[in-house]
This record gives structure tokens, C-alpha cells and sequence, in this order.
């Protein structure tokens, strides 16, 4: 039962993975998208580890998608070129994702004398939102804070890239036109 | 394991069911009289305008990267507030603390009219 | 409990939660006046220089193990610090100067300087990727401080996206790592590895995924193609700074982790360290030499010098020179700080508008109608080169004798001749500064001036007792864990 439908949810989320590339529609891409990260949140549920499930669904399919969203409205892009930009590169890619795959699936073959056993965590909550809870606010409590610096520094830096001082955002595009004039007369 | 989630298919299950009840039975009971006006697309009552693909404002992209990162700052929130009796006063500092720092985002976010829409 | 940890790291919470402060004073801080926010940044480094330096290299361990407080990470926070007190020197006039004044330039510099001092104490994998995450972050965004100007945007556009692309990988590589032993810890990844019983092939996958991700963040070749583009790009105090913390940072933790690790994957790594070291001193300095605008001309001298760093690398899993080669790249590290901050002390002065002054041609006649700066980058091109009487020379002699020492004589010989090659770039500058006609202008600050005079004569000084500046660093080894 369970392997059947781990079998339906990886065909699922390889599926919607190659939707997303091969889309040439970005809004049907970050459709596809969403359903990926939808399915794959399903596949820490299988795994028991609900709580990155809940993550992979509340930041992923949540918040990130709608940026994703916004951007491709805002840089109208939903018709994505036909052609590439690097001539090859498709091609040229996988070439160099297959050799990598062969790379490692020889180092995994030659070395497998070597390959001992990891030992999965065996408590049965494991993974479970009280255990994280615990973890993260006795023993990594610094990390957390760490974190909380780095959302202070990306706040700053978004707010700071998109906005001037003092200065509207129709003032900033106003000077950004008159930039690109003044360009163009040159 | 799985077992666990079987209230959650069910809650799936019973939505994707309601949907499809009301739409059968609007489908199946509601008289049909398509006219170009009502076959329009639905722009909240208005006459819709231009093309359906037109930029949006760049204010968007400000508004759902603050959404993003106070997502995030939910999402550390939520694992302390399952535990935070066993953690005791430890952790209520560490949440203060934790707090404070994305505060001082929010006060600057405010200060700088990130939060306005002109 | 809570309390021992914290005072651990004192020097570092102190710099992160004033560099918080200062961001929200600086809401406060009239426009006209951010010169205030500036000098309680430098306050803030100063005191903070003062904490590391009073509690000394003793060694010690907090947070579970996850942070080691040792010489090593003393030795480096005092560069980083020095560091950020030239950031902010640099920085402060050239941002009038140019009308990209922003109060939170200096808040995010303290802010990347925690997140390399951070990295200096990491003693865990999770610490070593949020440290990272923690010093580019600020840097991404002082990449792009000068708005409306299309060459920084472009470089905050191209370092944000090469350098996530890079954090990701670091990411899978840890990821990896755990997976073949269930630690993220370095001392539970060494045990694990001693024991034998992890996954042998995870772990050179997951080595080899942290060497890619740190070589982009250093710049190896061939993971170097955004340096050129991010250095012209970004506003001159930013790619000093840059240039200096982010490299040292990423060699910090590469040294970390692979000296504590992975001795035991030698025999996998040590060829691939090799050719990555030969190659990236072959590319960077043949690359500078048909290089006409200064900024990239750094660029790929920059380039060069992770190559000479990651020579050190190369005999990492031989007890017996390891700690004397990592030692002299600690040195090297020193006079590549020293030597960097000066040429682009220099380099700001001679910056005009428009990105105009910025030409290696532009440089004609400041030898003669402004004898202090032109000594100054002399003194700078000389020690790059690794001529005689500089701080970089006895970088260079002590990096090339410990390769030797290890048994690389062809890696040593490839170092000393492309050296020979980068004369050629570097000596052309000093060349075009005193033999050319020409009446550079110059907005002299004095501020920069003090950080190109004091870097030179630093780099002058200190060449004279190189052998204690070593035996600094070689303590600072010996505390290596």
C-alpha cells in the first residue's frame, strides 16, 4: 500500500518537475511549480517529518510561489522565448548532468565496500514539531538567532534595493527614465 | 505512520466533494442563457480593460518578499509555541530576544514607508 | 549555562546586536549627518577589536560544540575587524563623494563582519553554511548600493544569484555529509570518518560539493567568471572590502573543515586541490595582463591570489606540513589584506564620477604630482608581486617553501613563475605612474589617505620581522583542533 503510493507520488512530482522546465508559459510553470512542492511536502509526510511538511507547504507552496507569481506578472514574462540566448546550453546540459550521474554512480559502485550503514534516528517522534521545538530552542538556540539576523539583513536589503532614500518609487522611476534618456542621447 | 493522516484525506476528500456538489448542482438546476456581457471575464463588476497580461506594479514584488520573510518568522514561532512550557524562562528570552531582532526589520520597514502604498 | 556560551562569544554578540542598534539609530540620523552613523559603527569595532584582543586565544567550547573559540579564529577576527575599520575609512567619503550616502552601508558591513567572525568559531556544519549566508548577504546588497548606476546593478544581480547558487551547493553538501554520518558537528564528522563507519562515497560527494561551493565564494578557477563583472560593478569600499572578508572567510572555513575532516579522503582530494591551485594562478594572471581598467586588473590579481591560497591547501593531510603551510597562508592572508585595503584606498582617491579616473592610463603622473600616493601604490604593486622587501614577499617565500617542504616542487615552481608573469601587469602600473606625463586628479580624503599611508607602512614594517608575524600565525595553528 505504502510503496504504491510512494510509486503515484514520485511520478507525481518528477512529472510536475519536468512541467515546470519544460512550460513554455512561466504562470503554467510555477503551476507546476506548486504542485511539485505540494507533492514533495506529501513525501517528508511519508518520511515522518511533518513538520518540514508543514514548512515546504506555508513557505514554499505559500509565500515563494506567490513572489514567484509576482514577478512574472511584474516583468510580464509569461510567454517565454522560444529560442535560447546560449545556443547548446540545453543540449550541453544534459551531457554534463549525465556524466555527472555517471560519476557518481561509478564512485558509488567501486566504493561500496566502503559504504557502511548510517543508523536512522530510531525515537518514534522524531522529525515531529515538539521534538524541532526542542532541539531548536535548547540546543541550537544560536542558530535560530543567527536566522533572525538574516531575515533582519534580507528585510533591509529588499526594502533598500526597491526604495530610495526618502525618495517614492515614482520618483525613482522617474529618474530611472530620465537615466536612460540622458543614456540615449549620448 | 501514515495512519495518522487519514483526518486530513478526509478533509481533502470531503472539499473536493463539496466543490463538485455545487457545481453539479448548479450545472444540473440553474437555467443557461449565455450572453457575451456574462461570458466576459470577471473583473469584480467592472467592464474589463486591455489585455489580461499587463505588468504589474513594482510595489508587488516589495509587499510579497516582507510576506515571505515574516512567513518565515512564523514558521520559527510555531515549534516554541508547541513547547515553550517545557522550555521555561529560557525560552520565553530566547523568543523575546528572537522577536526584537525581526522588530527592529519591522520598525525599520516602517520608518523607511515600505509599509505604505504611496 | 546560557551565560558561559554567550560569554564565549562575546566579542561577536556584542558586534551583532550593535550593529542593530546602529541601523536603527541611523532612522534617526538627519541625512546631512551620516557621519554619525559611520563613527558609532567605528566605535562599535573598536570596542569589539578591544574584547577579542583582551580575551586572548584561549581555547574554548560553546553552544554543545557547535562554536570553538581558538588562536585561529583570534588571529582572523583581528584581521576582520582591522578590515571593517577600513571598510568604514574607504567607505565614508567615497559614498558623498559619489551620492550613494546610505546610513545602512555601515550597519551591514558590522553585520558581515559578525557573520565572518562567525565563521572563524564554526565547529559545526549548520554554523559554517549560516555564517556564510550571514557575510554574503550584506555584501550582495553593498554590491548594489549605487542604485540607478547599471554596472552595480548588474554586479548585485550577478554575485546574488552565482553566490545563492553557491550557498546551495555548501547546502547539499552538508546535507550530504550528514546523510553519511548523521553529524553535522565536526568533531562527530571526524569520529565518524575515523571509525570508518559512514558512508565513504557521501562523503567525498558532500566534500566535493563544500570545495565547489566555497571555490565560487573565493573564486577559483574555473568558478571565478562573476569576480571581474562584481569587482568593476560594485562601489570601490565595497569590492575592498569584499575582496578581503569574503575571500578570507571562505579559505577560514574551507581550512576548518577540511584539515579537521577529511585528512583521511587525501588521496581523492589532494589532486584535485592541486590542479585547482595550479590552474587558478596560471588563469588569474595571464587573464590581468590584457586588463585595462584597474578595477578588473584587481579583479584577476584577486583571482590569482586565491590560487596561491589554496596552494597552502594542497598538502592539508600531511601532519607534518600541514600546520606550517596553513600558517603561511595565515601570513599570506595578513599582507593580502594589507597590500588590498591600500591599492584601493588609492584606487578611491583616483576615482572620479561617472566611474571616470578608473583606466590603468588614467594613473600617468601621480608619481610625480602626488609622491606619497604614488610610493604608496608602489610599495602595494611590489608587494602583490612578491618583490623583495614587502610583506608579500615573505608571503610568497613562506607559501612556496612550506609546498616544497610538502613535496609540491612543480606546484612551487608553477607559483614562482607566474609570479614572474604578474610582475608584468603590476610593475605596469607603477610604470605608467612615474614615466608617463599626465596630471591624475585626486579628491583627497583624509581618512583614505591615513588607511593607504598606514597600509604601507605596515606592509613595509612588517617585512622587516617577518619570522614573529609567523610565529603569530604558527600559534595561532598549533591551536587548530
Amino acid at each position: 500500500m505504502t510503496t504504491a503510493l510512494y510509486i503515484i507520488l514520485a511520478v507525481v512530482i518528477v512529472g510536475s518537475a519536468l512541467g515546470t522546465i519544460m512550460s513554455r508559459n512561466a504562470v503554467y510553470a510555477a503551476l507546476y511549480l506548486a504542485l511539485n512542492f505540494m507533492s514533495v511536502a506529501l513525501l517528508y509526510l511519508f518520511l515522518g517529518a511533518p513538520f518540514i511538511a508543514l514548512v515546504q507547504v506555508t513557505v514554499y507552496a505559500g509565500s515563494i510561489m506567490v513572489l514567484f507569481i509576482f514577478v512574472i506578472m511584474l516583468l510580464g514574462a509569461e510567454r517565454l522565448a522560444a529560442s535560447e540566448n546560449l545556443r547548446g546550453q540545453r543540449f550541453l546540459a544534459i551531457a554534463l548532468g549525465v556524466v555527472l550521474l555517471a560519476i557518481l554512480g561509478t564512485v558509488f559502485i567501486s566504493r561500496a565496500e566502503l559504504t557502511g550503514i548510517v543508523t536512522p534516528p530510531t525515537a518514534v517522534d522524531f522529525g515531529s514539531p515538539r521534538q524541532i521545538g526542542t532541539a531548536l530552542y535548547t540546543q541550537y538556540w544560536l542558530p535560530v538567532m543567527i536566522t533572525s539576523m538574516l531575515l533582519l539583513v534580507a528585510t533591509v536589503g529588499a526594502i533598500l534595493l526597491t526604495r530610495g532614500e526618502g525618495t517614492s518609487i515614482r520618483d525613482n522611476l522617474k529618474r530611472v527614465d530620465e537615466k536612460e534618456q540622458a543614456d540615449q542621447e549620448e | 505512520m501514515l495512519v495518522e493522516y487519514i483526518p486530513l484525506l478526509i478533509i481533502f476528500l470531503l472539499a473536493f466533494f463539496v466543490a463538485l456538489v455545487v457545481q453539479g448542482l448548479g450545472a444540473g438546476f440553474g437555467p443557461r442563457r449565455p450572453t457575451e456581457r456574462k461570458g466576459q471575464p470577471y473583473e469584480s463588476g467592472m467592464v474589463p480593460y486591455g489585455p489580461g497580461t499587463r505588468r504589474i506594479s513594482v510595489r508587488y514584488y516589495l509587499v510579497a518578499v516582507l510576506f515571505i520573510l515574516f512567513d518565515i518568522e512564523a514558521i520559527f514561532i510555531l515549534p516554541w509555541a508547541v513547547v515553550y512550557r517545557d522550555l521555561g524562562v529560557s525560552g520565553l528570552v530566547l523568543m523575546i530576544v528572537f522577536i526584537f531582532i525581526l522588530e527592529a526589520a519591522f520598525v525599520y520597514a516602517w520608518k523607511k514607508g515600505a509599509l505604505e502604498w504611496e | 549555562m546560557t551565560i558561559n556560551d554567550l560569554n564565549t562569544i562575546l566579542p561577536l554578540v556584542v558586534l551583532a546586536g550593535w550593529s542593530v542598534v546602529v541601523l536603527l539609530a541611523d532612522l534617526w540620523i538627519p541625512k546631512d549627518r551620516k557621519g554619525w552613523t559611520a563613527a558609532l559603527s567605528a566605535v562599535g569595532l573598536v570596542v569589539v577589536l578591544g574584547l577579542t584582543l583582551a580575551r586572548g586565544g584561549t581555547v574554548q567550547k560553546a553552544f554543545f560544540g557547535t562554536v570553538l573559540v581558538d588562536g585561529f579564529a583570534l588571529y582572523l577576527d583581528i584581521i576582520f575587524l582591522v578590515g571593517g575599520l577600513a571598510g568604514i575609512a574607504l567607505a565614508y567619503d567615497y559614498l558623498k563623494r559619489m551620492e550613494l550616502e546610505r546610513g545602512e552601508y555601515y550597519p551591514l558591513l558590522l553585520i558581515a563582519i559578525s557573520g565572518m567572525m562567525l565563521m572563524t568559531y564554526a565547529n559545526d556544519l549548520i554554523i559554517v553554511f549560516l555564517a556564510l549566508e550571514l557575510l554574503s548577504l550584506p555584501l550582495y546588497i553593498m554590491a548594489g548600493f549605487a542604485r540607478f548606476n547599471l554596472q552595480s546593478e548588474e554586479a548585485a544581480l550577478k554575485y546574488f544569484l552565482l553566490g545563492s547558487f553557491a550557498s546551495g551547493l555548501v547546502l547539499y553538501g552538508v546535507a550530504l555529509l550528514f546523510g553519511a554520518s548523521g553529524h553535522t558537528d565536526l568533531p562527530g564528522l571526524v569520529n565518524t570518518m575515523r571509525a570508518g563507519t559512514g558512508n565513504q562515497a557521501l562523503f567525498l560527494f558532500g566534500a566535493a560539493l563544500l570545495l565547489v561551493g566555497f571555490s565560487f565564494k573565493t573564486g577559483i578557477v574555473p568558478f571565478h567568471m562573476w569576480m571581474p563583472d562584481v569587482y568593476q560593478g560594485a562601489p570601490s569600499p565595497a569590492t575592498a572590502f569584499m575582496s578581503v572578508g569574503a575571500k578570507a572567510a571562505g579559505f577560514a572555513a574551507l581550512m576548518r573543515v577540511f584539515v579537521t575532516v577529511f585528512p583521511s579522503l587525501s588521496d581523492d582530494l589532494t589532486p584535485i586541490l592541486w590542479a585547482l591551485a595550479a590552474i587558478t594562478m596560471v588563469v588569474g594572471n595571464v587573464l590581468a595582463i590584457s586588463q585595462k581598467n584597474i578595477k578588473r586588473l584587481l579583479a584577476y590579481s584577486s583571482i590569482a591570489q586565491s590560487g596561491y591560497l589554496l596552494m597552502a591547501f594542497v598538502p592539508y593531510a600531511n601532519a607534518e606540513v600541514s600546520s606550517d603551510s596553513i600558517a603561511a597562508m595565515l601570513f599570506y592572508l595578513l599582507a593580502y589584506t594589507l597590500t588590498t585595503f591600500g591599492a584601493w584606498a588609492v584606487i578611491i582617491q583616483m576615482e572620479q564620477q561617472e566611474r571616470r579616473g578608473l583606466e590603468v592610463a588614467d594613473y600617468a603622473g601621480l608619481g610625480k604630482r602626488h609622491p606619497w600616493l604614488g610610493l604608496a601604490m608602489t610599495i602595494f604593486m611590489l608587494s602583490f608581486t612578491g618583490v623583495p622587501l614587502t610583506l608579500g614577499f615573505w608571503g610568497k617565500f613562506y607559501l612556496f617553501s612550506t609546498a616544497v617542504e610538502g613535496g609540491f616542487v612543480g606546484l612551487a615552481l608553477i607559483g614562482l613563475l607566474t609570479s614572474v608573469v604578474s610582475a608584468f601587469y603590476y610593475l605596469r602600473v607603477v610604470v605608467v605612474m612615474y614615466m608617463q606625463p599626465g596630471d591624475p586628479p585626486v579628491k583627497q580624503n583624509r581618512w583614505v589617505n591615513l588607511t593607504a599611508l598606514l597600509a604601507a607602512a605596515v606592509v613595509v614594517g612588517l617585512a622587516f620581522i617577518p619570522g614573529s608575524v609567523l610565529d603569530l600565525a604558527l600559534q595561532a595553528v598549533l591551536q587548530l583542533q
